[in-house]
Parts: structure tokens; C-alpha cells; sequence
């Protein structure tokens, strides 16, 4: 999805709605009704709720009573992290700032060089110490895209007495979701990040899990979350989530891989000395991070942005700074390298023009850098 | 043949020309506005377009505008991040909050939340007319206090607390003021200097915008000091992490444009709206009393008791007329409204109370049919 004279390849920050779930949506904005009033109004609007809560679940291998509707990812990772009360917190190093920021006392858990929790060191943080921990780690990096061994995880963290909360944001339409095969008893998502709704998202947690709410009121979403739903909001999630996971099972994951892959290889051909994080890695098919030591981030993405091409240094919500990425520093990156990492990130609107739009004005700026 | 829709407390429909506006922010321009790319730049522009039509509305600066996913959550944040802030982050031993009984139910949630940590909280109860006793909030006020929290119109009876009153009073007290104002942005004229608001909720789906934003409006002379809810990426100056929605953004910024622009004489139809219908029903029906101040109430609010009938009774026995009982929040609840119990009401007349709300698409004609059907319905149980 991308203007004539433009690529966009910034999915991984935001993703164009789907036509689809657009005309969904626009339909249910004109539909008004509360869900909460009781006449045919209210009852219309309740209906398309518990429909797109359905269509979610059934999206990600969940039941519908599972699923609390909240304003984004960041709201869901502050539920979770807040509203299970237990003793200990543990969040991994390459987290999403909503996950570190929400618990200034959590316990950090390393990553391996490769960008992977590092699973023998959770084995010894719990070990350490007999309170019951709430551990969160995340499915897919927002940056590198590395998936992270969350059904090991989640076997150790519960082996302990421990809940494992995870942060599937970026996973969601981009690899297979499946809630009870991952093992984790929380899980965050987000609608905008694979064709859905800015303003939505969802923490999927069992109801025999107890959960704190951190907004109070009208007692909405079985008391998991007060505030009148944003019906428009739900209706898109829920089309965008099935089309997402229709798609994944129609060939879609190999397609943006093919995409990723030629991006990779011509990038690397143009810079034999550029490095690619996560290469060779389990990690998102549509998510290329490079970086080119000596080249500032911020540079490669003026100049790709002067010539129409979006792409990101790091997580969105920071890229306004320059800091280098916190998560490739976790992985042992040099800071000098880590500063002069990219982010590429491919979506459900990229095309074979994008990479070579990409790889055209990445190759005049190696160029002119050289 | 769609029933006509007289709950525009509960929800109003989004403005066609709100819709517009947000379209093209879903599909076209799509952009992360925290993105510095030219796609993200683009939203942020219209992200700031909006906020400062926000701000315009209610007489503020852009800067002291605050998105949130909904008023519910503008509450929260405003209530415990003021209060969060004063107990954690300052030297001062202020920790009491005074609110109103009748408040919507996430401001008295917030405040028992708070309760539990050690707040003080003092609930004051209203007149009869379900407006602020001012006397008693004078009272109530001490040098504990470290915030009144009264809305500006009550979502069930709609009636206006005296707010430029209530911000002179908490001003020379020294002590914040924050007003939920989800049912009154766009329907009376809000001035956040004028009268003395420190903050201020909104919501949008309240305002002819679509569900799932809102803002809080956070004052920045003197400074209003709050801890975020929410934490993560900084966006919002810190006080609100998570991506914007943009369309939603867009909308609440369109409502609030169009509610500057057309607010007085929508109000002076709505009034008139309001008057003939409740002349009609009090002619057929001599029964019938309205609950709650006359003088001080919103435009297109009318809460009825018809005595000895049920509201559930009435409701179905209209079955063209979308109206409810009370708080969309609550409407399943069994329990008389605690709003109406709140004005001296028994729990009888409370539960033979009914909210009408009439909004910007409320036409002449409905609300003359809405009366008749109001009419003859009553008068076929009563037979």
C-alpha cells in the first residue's frame, strides 16, 4: 500500500487498514448504538462486538470468553503487568518499552547474542528465589523480528508456579497464532500492526485468571476493562484478524518472506560490509534489520525518506530520539554498530516494486556514504 | 422501520461528516504519527490538527491536550494521576478527594480504588435538584484536599453543576478541580479559564465522534502535575504511551469543530425540542414529574418518573422508541438508579423513571411520535 512514487515499508510501526475491514468499520460507525443500552440499537451494536470477539478468538486459536477488548497493545502489556498481583516480575531484555516502562521493579532477563531469552538464565532467576513470578517475554522482537521459545518458556515459567505473559503484537498476520499451543497465560495484541484499526486491541487471558483492572468504571468487558467499547474499532480487529490468518494459511508468510529475502540479498549485495540481525534466525518473514556501521540510522532513513521510501530506526514511539536500539544493545551489539541499524519491515500492501525502490535509494546513498 | 433513537446520553450516531474525515486516515494515509518518515509526519500533522481543535472547544492550549481511548479513561488518569502525584512525588500531605454521589460510575470507581490506597474520600450528597450544594462543598474542602472532582452535566438527568462557581472555589482553596465533562463537550459552552478547570474529560462518541477516544485536558499555567496510567514508548508528553489512533483522533477533532461551530443553535432547537415534548406528555399524562433541576439542564434531556409504571414495562411497550432507564453502563442492573436515589426519589419512582435524550438528528416529527407513542402506551397499561 503504497503511492505511486512511494514505498512504504514500515509495517512493523503501522500497516495500512485493509479495504475490507475499512468498509467494515465505516459501517459500523454509522451504526452507532452503546453496547451497553438494552434496545435493538444497543443490542446491534453488543452483537457486532461479541461477533468480532468471536471472529478474534477463533483467529488465534482462543475461546471468546478469553478475549478483553483495550485501546491498543500498550494498554493490554499494562493490564497484564499490573493486573496479576503476583510477588515477582520478570520482563526480558529486548521487551517493548509499554513492557519494560510498566514495571520500573521488574527483573531482567538477558538475551543470547543471537537476540533469544536466554532460556537457561530465566531457569536460574526463578530458581533463586520461591515467590511465584509473572515473566513476560514477547513472540516476535519488534525490531528484528527473532521469535522467541515462549512454549519452553511457558514450561518453565509454570514448572515454577508462574504465570508467562506474552507480548504477541507483532506475531499477529505475520507467522501462525495459536494461544494454546504458545502456552502463555496472557497475551497481548494489537490491530493496527497487521491491517486492522489504530485505537484497538486485546489481552487474551482465560477468565479463571484473576486480573486487576486498571480502568474502572462501567464494569464493561466482564470487568476486565470499563469504558464504552469502540465498536468501529472491535469490527475491524475482528475482519482484519481473520483475513490475517486467512491469508497466513493462503501462502502469505512465504510471500513476504520472498520479499524480505530479495531485500536482504540485494542490500547485502550493494553492502557486503552491512550486517543483518537475526539472519539465518527464526524471525518474522517480513522483517529485515541492518545495519551499516558507520552510516548513522538517522541518516539512511532521511535520505530513504527523501527519496519516498519510509522505513525506521528502531520502535516507532522512539524514533523521534537517537538512542541506539536498546534491544540490539541487549544482544551485545556495539553501540556504534547498533547506531546504525535499520529497520525494514514488510505488510500486506508491499510489492516486488517496493525492494527495488528500496534497494535503489539505498544503493545511491551507499554510494555517496562510501 | 427503525425505531427512532432517543438515547443520545448512552451514544450518539458519528456526525456523516465526521465519518468523512476520518476515512481516508484509515486506508490512504495511514501513517505511525510517532514515525519521522513522511508518512508518519503526515499524521502527526493531522494529530495536531485535531488536538488543536480539541483544545479551541474548551477555550485551552493545544499543548494541554491529552488523547485517551475514552472519557472512561480520561477519568482515571486525571483522578489517580493527580492524586498518585501529590502522595508520591511531592512533600505534601494532601490526600483527600471530594466528588459528587451522582458522579458516572469510573469516577466514584477511581475514587474507591484510590480509597483503598489510603485516600480520603468524601462523597457529598446534592440537592434535590441534583445540583452541588456549593455550602457543603465549601465544608468539605480542607487543607487535606487535594482534589473536586464534579462533572459538568450528569448523564442521567442532565442537569449543569455550576462549574465556574465550583473553579473559584476550589482556585482560592488552593486545591485542583477536575470535571467530567463527557456529557457536556458540545452542548454547553465549556471555558477552562473562565471557570478555574484544572481537568477536564471528554469523550468523543458523546459528541457525534466515533468510540474509542477522548482527551483530557491537563492545565499547563499554573502546572497540573499527574503520573501517567500507562507507560511505554512516551507518547503524549508521558502521560499517555500507546499509537494514536489517528481516525479517531481526526473524528474527535471534526466533532469538536463542528460542535464550535453549531452548538448554540443546535442547543436553542434542542431546548424547544425538549419543551414541546415534555408539554406534550405532561398534558396527556398529569402524572408525570420531571426529576432533577429544570433551569440547570442540558438541552436535550429529559428524565421522566411516571408514577406507578415500570420503566421496564414502558420500554416494551414501545417498542419504535430506543430510550433507556438510565446509564447505558448499568442498564442491565436491577436496582433502582443510584443518580435518582441521590435527589431524595424512592426507590418506586426511581424505578418508573425514564431517560429521553435528544440529540442533533432528533427531528421534529420523532419527537412528536416518540410522544404519542409514549402516550398511548402508558395509557393502554394503565387500563
Amino acid at each position: 500500500m503504497s503511492r505511486a512514487d512511494e514505498a512504504y515499508l514500515d509495517y512493523n510501526a503501522t500497516a495500512p487498514v485493509r479495504p475490507e475491514v475499512a468498509a467494515a468499520m465505516a459501517g459500523a460507525l454509522m451504526l452507532g448504538g452503546n453496547p451497553s443500552s438494552v434496545h435493538g440499537r444497543g443490542r446491534a451494536a453488543r452483537h457486532a462486538v461479541e461477533m468480532a470477539r468471536l471472529a478474534l478468538a477463533e483467529a488465534v486459536g482462543a475461546s471468546a470468553a478469553d478475549v478483553t477488548f483495550v485501546s491498543g497493545g500498550t494498554e493490554a502489556n499494562h493490564l497484564a503487568l499490573h493486573g496479576m498481583g503476583l510477588p515477582r516480575v520478570i520482563v526480558s531484555a529486548i521487551e517493548h518499552d509499554s513492557v519494560r516502562a510498566a514495571r520500573a521493579d521488574a527483573e531482567i532477563l538477558p538475551v543470547t547474542r543471537a537476540g533469544v531469552a536466554d532460556v537457561a538464565a530465566l531457569a536460574l532467576l526463578l530458581a533463586g528465589d520461591p515467590r511465584p513470578a509473572l515473566v513476560s517475554v514477547m513472540l516476535a522482537n519488534n525490531e528484528t523480528g527473532i521469535v522467541q521459545p515462549i512454549a519452553r518458556i511457558a514450561e518453565l515459567v509454570h514448572a515454577h508456579g508462574g504465570l508467562l505473559h506474552c507480548d504477541a503484537v507483532q506475531a499477529l498476520g505475520k507467522i501462525p497464532l495459536d494461544v494454546k499451543a504458545l502456552g502463555a497465560d496472557l497475551i497481548s495484541l494489537s490491530a493496527h500492526k497487521s491491517g486492522g484499526p489504530q485505537g484497538v486491541g486485546a489481552l487474551v487471558a482465560s477468565p479463571a485468571i484473576a486480573l486487576l483492572p486498571s480502568l474502572r468504571g462501567g464494569g464493561q468487558e466482564r470487568g476486565r476493562r470499563a469504558g464504552t467499547e469502540n465498536v468501529p474499532g472491535i469490527v475491524g480487529f475482528g475482519v482484519a484478524a481473520s483475513l490475517a490468518t486467512g491469508n497466513l494459511s493462503a501462502g502469505e508468510g512465504a510471500r513476504l518472506a520472498a520479499l524480505r529475502d530479495a531485500a536482504e540479498r540485494r542490500l547485502s549485495a550493494l553492502a557486503p560490509d552491512a550486517v543483518i540481525f537475526g539472519s539465518g534466525m527464526e524471525r518474522l518473514p517480513n522483517t529485515l534489520c541492518l545495519a551499516l556501521p558507520g552510516l548513522p540510522a538517522a541518516t539512511q532513513v532521511m535520505a530513504l525518506d527523501l527519496d519516498g521510501v519510509a522505513v525506521s530506526a528502531g520502535a516507532a514511539c522512539s524514533s523521534g530520539k537517537v538512542r541506539p536500539s536498546p534491544v540490539l544493545l541487549a544482544m551485545g551489539v556495539a553501540p556504534e554498530v547498533a547506531a546504525s541499524a535499520i529497520r525494514i519491515s514488510f505488510g500486506w500492501g508491499s510489492t516486488m516494486a517496493d525492494v527495488d525502490r528500496l534497494a535503489e535509494s539505498w544503493g545511491r546513498l551507499y554510494r555517496r556514504a562510501a | 422501520m427503525t425505531p427512532i433513537y432517543l438515547d443520545y446520553h448512552a451514544t450518539t450516531p458519528a456526525d456523516p461528516r465526521v465519518v468523512e474525515a476520518m476515512l481516508p486516515w484509515f486506508t490512504a494515509r495511514f501513517g505511525n504519527p510517532h514515525s519521522t518518515h513522511a508518512f508518519g509526519r503526515e499524521a502527526a500533522a493531522a494529530v495536531e490538527s485535531a488536538r488543536a481543535s480539541v483544545a479551541a472547544l474548551l477555550g485551552a492550549d493545544p499543548r494541554e491536550i491529552v488523547f485517551t481511548s475514552g472519557a472512561t479513561e480520561a477519568n482515571n488518569l486525571a483522578i489517580k494521576g493527580a492524586f498518585t502525584f501529590l502522595a508520591e512525588e511531592t512533600e505534601e500531605k494532601r490526600n483527600g478527594i471530594v466528588t459528587l454521589v451522582t458522579e458516572h460510575k469510573c469516577v466514584l470507581e477511581s475514587c474507591a480504588r484510590l480509597k483503598k490506597a489510603g485516600a480520603r474520600v468524601s462523597v457529598l450528597p446534592v440537592r434535590a435538584d441534583g445540583l452541588v450544594d456549593l455550602d457543603l462543598l465549601a465544608q468539605a474542602i480542607t487543607s487535606e484536599t487535594a482534589l473536586v472532582s464534579v462533572m459538568a452535566v450528569n448523564n442521567e438527568i442532565g442537569v449543569v453543576q455550576p462549574l465556574a462557581a465550583i473553579g473559584a472555589l476550589c482556585r482560592e482553596r488552593g486545591v485542583l478541580f477536575h470535571t467530567d465533562a463527557a456529557q457536556a463537550a458540545g452542548r454547553i459552552a465549556l471555558d477552562v479559564e473562565a471557570m478555574a478547570i484544572d481537568l477536564l474529560s471528554i469523550s468523543a462518541h458523546k459528541m457525534y465522534g466515533p468510540k474509542g477516544v477522548g482527551a483530557l485536558y491537563v492545565r499547563r499555567r499554573p502546572r497540573v502535575r499527574l503520573l501517567p496510567l500507562i507507560d511505554g514508548g512516551g507518547q503524549e508528553r508521558g502521560l499517555r504511551s500507546g499509537t494514536l489512533p489517528v481516525p479517531l483522533c481526526v473524528g474527535l477533532g471534526e466533532a469538536a469543530g463542528i460542535a464550535m461551530r453549531e452548538r448554540e443553535a443546535e442547543t436553542a432547537r434542542l431546548l424547544a425540542l425538549r419543551r414541546r415534548l415534555f408539554e406534550r406528555l405532561a398534558e396527556a399524562l398529569p402524572g408525570i414529574r420531571l426529576n432533577g433541576s429544570e433551569a440547570a439542564r442540558v438541552a436535550g434531556n429529559l428524565n421522566l418518573a411516571v408514577p406507578g409504571l415500570p420503566a421496564e414495562a414502558l420500554m416494551a411497550a414501545c417498542p419504535s422508541l430506543a430510550f433507556s432507564t438510565g446509564s447505558a453502563c448499568t442498564a442491565a442492573e436491577v436496582e433502582p438508579s443510584y443518580v435518582l436515589r441521590a435527589l431524595g426519589i424512592g426507590d418506586d419512582l426511581a424505578r418508573s423513571s425514564i431517560r429521553l435524550g435528544l440529540g442533533r438528528f432528533t427531528t421534529e416529527d420523532e419527537a412528536e411520535r416518540a410522544a404519542a407513542e409514549i402516550i398511548r402506551a402508558v395509557l393502554q397499561i394503565a387500563r
